[in-house]
């Protein structure tokens, strides 16, 4: 979907996507990141639960939510790639109740 | 001839749900409306259609709620024939939470009270806690029990505001993105001067929120109305856990969460304090203490048109019997009333003997 622009080579970091594990160079953000992996459906919307993907890569559209290291909801555009990573599909709102969240989420700040 | 039947000053709830209803009974009719530099408390409240406990201390104020709130499935079918939008209405019952036995027995000796007053057309039931984890299996421990009308609901409010805007406008209404400089009458024809134009109209009806306070000298009316400010907080959406609206907790149906009720008087600052926002989440948190792992994602503040006893105010002026106002801080509850029976009242040219109660006249010192 994206072509990469030649670019002087800078180190990569592992991320792990729904378990598979993709290499990510490390000054990226996570949304361009999973896009540049060939990664389009980041999430299910909770009203329709259609498919999504990143639209504004900004901050403002929402639309490229992620589960992060268990923290549902993230604006993954917002957030940079970090070695080891956990990332899921974030499919329709958040179950703070019996997600990751209850557990990694209460020690994130 | 003038240019309107008539013309309605203030595009926020009451005005549009006044401009709806005559639109709808075939008044040619123009609505003003400031745009984005009013204060606008339409577009920032909380979207309950709430009953219980309104007009405790007034039985006509909670007779008029409890008429609005029976006339809204009729409004909202009116309302999505014209616009084609869903507003999110739901008569589901409403919730208040108890955090203790006195503030229970309090709750339950008030809500009593009204159904005496109202001679058993107010309903309620106290629910003790287990009747309470029933309806809402993820209450916090704190909460002893709740009081349940089910008379309450809730709508979205910009759906809500959105849809009367464009069903105003289906039904033939003019909408004027115009702020209102100047009204005049004379020969039983008013004039009313925007930043852009001059109409004329054979009766006009203030509803201009807490700007109704300056124009009413202007029509010989008297409108006491001030600003007193609420915050909101929003959550991230989540699932679903709670089916029925509360005073002070609202789970939209799209998974956001609504959080609020808090009054302060900070004059015409429509902003937000850390202080309040505090309040709010530590108050909602007692409700449901999971919800200190929801993220906010949306403040905002916004100001209730108030007046000194709480109530509506409603008026015709003498002096110019065209003329009408209407203020409320409660716009969304009485959006049905506002539409189907105060836009009759305007059309007929009389306000009704049981509208009395709400005339500025009672805050006259005799």
């Amino acid at each position: 979907m994206f072509i990469k622009l030649s670019t002087p080579e800078v180190e990569t970091v592992s991320l792990n996507f729904e378990g598979k594990v993709i290499q990510a160079r490390q000054h990226l953000s996570v949304a361009a990141a999973l896009l540049e992996s060939g990664i389009s459906h980041f999430r299910d919307t909770p009203v329709s639960h259609s498919a999504r993907s990143p639209f504004c890569m900004m901050g403002v559209c929402f639309d490229c939510l992620l589960i992060i290291d268990g923290l549902p909801n993230q604006q993954s555009c917002m957030t940079q790639v970090r070695e080891g990573m956990v990332i899921q599909r974030q499919s329709g709102e958040a179950d703070l109740l019996n997600d990751h969240a209850g557990q990694n989420g209460a020690h994130h700040e | 001839m003038p240019d309107y039947d008539v013309i309605v000053v203030g595009g926020g709830m009451v005005g549009v749900s006044i401009a709806f209803g005559l639109a709808r009974q075939g008044q040619r009719t123009a609505l003003f409306d400031e745009g984005d530099i009013a204060f606008r408390a339409a577009r920032g409240n909380f979207g309950l259609v709430w009953v219980q406990g309104k007009g405790s201390q007034c039985p006509e104020y909670a007779s008029w709620t409890r008429r609005s709130a029976e006339l809204w499935k009729e409004f909202d079918q009116d309302i999505r024939a014209q616009s084609r939008i869903d507003t999110g209405y739901i008569a589901t019952g409403g919730l208040h939470f108890c955090l203790n036995e006195q503030d229970f027995e309090r709750r339950d000796q008030m809500l009593s009270r009204m159904v005496d007053d109202s001679h058993n057309q107010f309903q309620y039931q106290m629910l003790g806690r287990a009747a309470l984890i029933d309806r809402v299996p993820l209450i916090g421990s704190k909460v002893l029990g709740a009081s349940f009308c089910p008379q309450d609901g809730h709508v979205n409010p910009l759906g809500l505001l959105h849809a009367l805007h464009l069903g105003f406008q289906a039904q033939g209404g003019v909408l004027r993105i115009e702020k209102v400089q100047n009204l005049s009458c004379s020969d039983s024809v008013f004039k009313v001067t925007s930043s852009s134009s001059v109409l004329t109209a054979h009766k006009v009806v203030l509803a201009a929120g807490l700007a109704n306070k300056n124009l009413a000298p202007k029509l010989g009316l008297n409108i006491p109305v001030f600003p007193q400010r609420g915050q909101i907080l929003v959550t991230e959406k989540i699932k679903p856990f709670l089916n029925y609206p509360t005073s002070l907790v609202r789970q939209t149906k799209e998974g956001g969460v609504l959080l609020g009720d808090s009054h302060e008087d900070v004059g015409f600052n429509d902003g937000t304090s850390i202080q309040v926002m505090h309040d709010i989440a530590h108050h909602a948190r007692s409700m449901f203490p999971f919800l200190d792992r929801a993220r906010v994602v949306r403040a905002w503040g916004a100001l209730r048109i108030m007046s000194a006893d709480g109530l509506p105010i409603y008026d015709q002026s003498e002096q110019y019997p065209g003329a009408f106002s209407a203020s409320t801080h409660s716009g969304v509850t009485l959006a049905a009333a506002h539409s189907l029976d105060f836009s009759r009242f305007v059309v007929e040219g009389k306000l009704p003997s049981h509208l009395d109660k709400f005339s500025e006249k009672r805050f006259h010192v005799h």
